[in-house]
């Protein structure tokens, strides 16, 4: 249903972004010319026969080809999903670590000197746009510093159905400032929530009968506290990693990342309608994977829910 | 033993070093589309494709058309409507096929097919024959003096490599096909194709059999080419010496990159001229003296200075000044006179002003949206409320050209390097085969009929009277505002001796290091 919307939702906005044609025969063609591709590609036809035909397409997995390049969209699309998943998880494990460990140390160490300046200076990647944050790393680590490469992914391995950069040391280098630079956003986030629950939690009857029974501050942090805590976390963690995916495409125009942000970025200029639809429709594909896994890890992490299911088993 | 085995060690650490150090690593905004010569008709993918494929004849450095594949030509002297071609010999393919004029054939007739994007360009021709298997003859449909200037981005495939690979017709987008010579490719140029992903980095060695060794200072052993889209990036990357060359430097770091050491800044003028079209049919802009009083109203000068910080030429014609039918005369743009501009309003019934929208793209020509609100303002002074309408070029195009605008921006290149190409375009009635980008609405039977004669016209100075006298309407019309010519720039590396080539192509067999 949720992938039924979006698909529709693409198709109304692809109405406004433009007409590719004059993209694809250049600026010598003639007023027949156009119209004879015009009616080539279908692109007369009212919206929702091309709704329709798509729709029918999608399901078998056939998005036809991009009109820029004319290389088969699946296969396009495949080919950069690599790039993108290994600096969207990069980034996502980034936000998650940091997130959580320093969200930690900011709800026990309340109001010391470090804690305040972590969470001031936090403040910057929720409030500075991404590309700013992006172009001011390459400014500091590449054109100042010269530790780190300012675009690409370096080089990558080929192992056939999978590029990955995490082999070599250049493709090491290249994902350090990207990762950053997506993941900031979302560490603030996990930071600031992970704080704030736990200062909740740590206020609670049972905490302080389990220091009235002596425990140590380590056993109580991590082993009573923070299994309380990580519902919530979890939840904004999964749903954040949809955004990280979808907001990568920024990312990835900055540091001119080759994952499916950059290919949806030049679809867009080009009126690329075939590449546009299939990545919209993967984007949503990829929220409903997500939220379906966020809501089994609850299980997991909550005996309640668990037991919930065993009794209505019985 | 133990000597035999240094000997080969040495050898290999100094052929890589002198490898790394004639290696050049070009990045632009933009990617090539494909690696098919013929399916599309756009400057990246002609720049790369340059490197790899040659064409019978090109455009050098400075934009001067020079033998490639072709050692000379001209027109038989008792039949004007046929070109004669002698082809360079002893040429071979990177697959180590022989050059002869039976690719030339195969790839002028793949260039008409359909699905080519440079059949337009090649409208003019009849038939492609060889005469011998270094000698082929064009036949044009009618005498066409300036067929050369059509064929400097046509590309020679191998007919055999072709037939092998099935890729005997570009890919036609229409049909939904892909063919393997979006990704491969097997020229006579300077360059071969080592690896190539698309948006990401193409990789080309020197080609070790170049015919044209001896021509060019082939000091280059290796492109890496990296398209990066990001302008600040872009800088950035060549600042902090990740790459060597890179064009399209933004205006606003110009400065910064000459200022560095070890980086030098090229500066030329670009064949594209920026103008404003207005609805000469319906509306205030169809009194002609409303479209005076907005010319003089434009201040080129200060848009030089303010917007485009000094890097740009301002004109008074819609033609940069590599085209045939330049003149000084034409190019000199008129004084920007408020007070005249004010009282033609007032001649045409206009004092109190009125409101119009002006159509712009925010993401086609060098600080296009910029160069929109200064006209905003300029026209304001006179009265004109205009309301600014930006949009990316996708968008923006098809309004500007289907006569859905009154006011609108444009810019024009002329790969043919000759005033009827503008003519054809723009100034021609808009009808199903002429006149595609011209929607003011203009229309002169006598006018339209002299640029119909242009085509096979072979008496080149009464050409270039008719050329003139059709300068002379299109300035009196005035349904175009002239605003300037683009200039280029390329950042580069101190020690790399490079010309802006005007058509933005970097031919890198043409690069020295000093």
């Amino acid at each position: 249903m949720v992938l039924l919307l979006v698909a529709l939702v693409s198709f109304i906005i692809f109405r406004y972004v433009g007409n590719p044609v004059d993209n694809i025969l250049g600026q010598e063609a003639t007023m027949a010319q156009r119209a004879a591709l015009e009616d080539a590609l279908g692109l007369n036809q009212p919206i929702y026969l091309q709704y329709f035909d798509f729709l029918v397409s999608a399901v078998q997995f056939e998005f036809g080809n991009s009109y820029r390049g004319a290389l088969p969209v699946a296969e396009l699309i495949l080919s950069r999903l690599p790039a993108t998943l290994e600096l969207a998880v990069t980034s996502a494990v980034f936000g998650v670590f940091f997130g959580i460990t320093l969200g930690i140390y900011t709800a026990i160490n309340r109001g010391s000197f470090i804690s305040n300046f972590i969470l001031s200076s936090s403040l910057i990647g929720v409030s500075l746009p991404t590309f700013l944050i992006g172009v001011l790393l390459i400014w500091i680590f590449s054109v100042e510093l010269n530790w780190l490469p300012s675009f690409g992914r370096g080089e990558v391995i080929d192992l056939g159905w999978w590029t990955t950069g995490f082999l070599t040391m250049s493709g090491l280098k290249s994902l350090i400032l990207p990762s950053i630079t997506l993941g900031l956003y979302q560490m603030t986030l996990v930071m600031r929530l992970t704080r704030a629950e736990m200062l909740e939690v740590l206020k609670q009857d049972y905490i302080r009968l389990a220091y009235s029974l002596g425990l140590t501050n380590k056993q109580i942090y991590f082993f009573h506290a923070l299994p309380n805590i990580l519902i919530p976390v979890i939840t904004i963690a999964g749903l954040q990693l949809g955004s990280v995916i979808a907001f990568a495409i920024i990312t990835e125009t900055v540091f001119q990342w080759p994952g499916v942000g950059l290919l949806f970025i030049n679809a867009v200029y080009y009126v690329d309608i075939p590449v546009m639809s299939a990545y919209l429709l993967l984007v949503g594909f990829a929220f409903v994977i997500i939220n379906l896994i966020v809501d089994l890890t609850y299980i997991l992490i909550d005996p309640r829910l668990r037991d919930n299911q065993l009794k209505s088993e019985r | 033993m133990f000597k035999k085995l240094v000997i080969p060690a040495v050898m290999i650490s100094f052929t890589v070093a002198s490898a790394s150090a004639e290696t050049v690593r070009w990045a632009r905004a933009g990617d090539a589309i494909t690696m098919d010569p013929h399916a599309q008709n756009e400057g990246p993918t002609h720049a790369l494709n340059h490197q790899i494929y040659d064409s019978l004849l090109q455009r050098d450095m400075s934009g001067a058309i020079i033998p490639s594949l072709a050692t000379d030509w001209s027109a038989l002297p008792d039949n004007p409507k046929i070109w004669r071609f002698n082809l360079r010999k002893g040429v071979k393919f990177h697959n180590g096929a022989s050059f002869d004029s039976e690719d030339v054939v195969f790839s002028l007739n793949r260039a008409r097919a359909d699905g080519s994007e440079m059949k337009e360009l090649l409208s003019s021709i009849k038939e492609v024959r060889a005469v011998d298997s270094h000698v082929i003859d064009i036949e044009t449909n009618g005498a066409n003096p300036l067929l050369i200037n059509n064929l400097t981005n046509m590309f020679m495939m191998d007919k055999d490599w072709s037939e092998d690979n099935d890729v005997t017709t570009p890919h036609d987008v229409a049909k939904g096909e892909t063919n393997f010579a979006t990704m491969n490719t097997n020229g006579t140029g300077a360059f071969m194709l080592v690896s190539r992903s698309v948006d990401e980095k193409t990789v080309l060695k020197a080609n070790p059999n170049y015919w044209g060794k001896d021509n060019y200072p082939n000091q280059v052993t290796e492109i890496i080419y990296t398209p990066i889209q990001s302008s600040a990036t872009r800088v950035a990357a060549l600042l902090s010496g990740e790459v060597d060359i890179i064009q399209d430097v933004p205006v606003q770091d110009l400065g910064r990159v000459s200022s560095t050491d070890g980086l030098q800044l090229a500066t030329a003028a670009q064949n594209r001229v920026i103008f404003l079209g207005l609805n000469t049919v319906e509306g205030p802009t169809s009194e002609l003296k409303v479209r005076q009083a907005m010319n003089i109203a434009i201040n080129r000068d200060s848009i030089k200075k303010v917007v485009m910080r000094g890097q740009s030429d301002p004109t008074g014609v819609i033609m940069p000044p590599f085209v045939n039918g330049w003149t000084k005369e034409l190019n000199k743009y008129p004084a920007y006179d408020l007070d005249k501009a004010k009282a033609l309003m007032a001649e045409a019934g206009y004092s109190s002003g009125f409101d119009i929208v002006l159509n712009c793209p925010n993401d086609r020509y060098i600080n296009d949206e910029a160069i929109c609100q200064a006209a905003v303002g300029m026209m304001a002074q006179i009265g004109i409320n205009v309301t600014l309408d930006a949009k990316p070029k996708a968008q923006h195009f098809p309004i500007a050209k289907g006569g859905d605008a009154d006011f609108y921006m444009l810019g024009w290149g002329v790969p043919t390097f000759d005033s009827h190409y503008i003519f054809n375009y723009l100034v021609h009635t808009q009808t199903e085969d002429r006149g595609s980008w011209n929607p003011t609405g203009y229309s002169n039977a006598d006018v339209d009929a002299m640029i119909v004669s242009l085509e096979s016209e072979t008496d080149l100075s009464a050409r270039n009277d008719t050329i003139a006298k059709i300068w002379a309407n299109v300035q009196d019309a005035q349904m175009y505002l002239p605003i300037h010519n683009q200039v280029l720039n390329w950042g580069m590396k101190s020690n790399i001796d490079f010309d802006v080539q005007p058509e933005d192509q970097p031919h890198f067999q043409f690069l020295k290091f000093n």
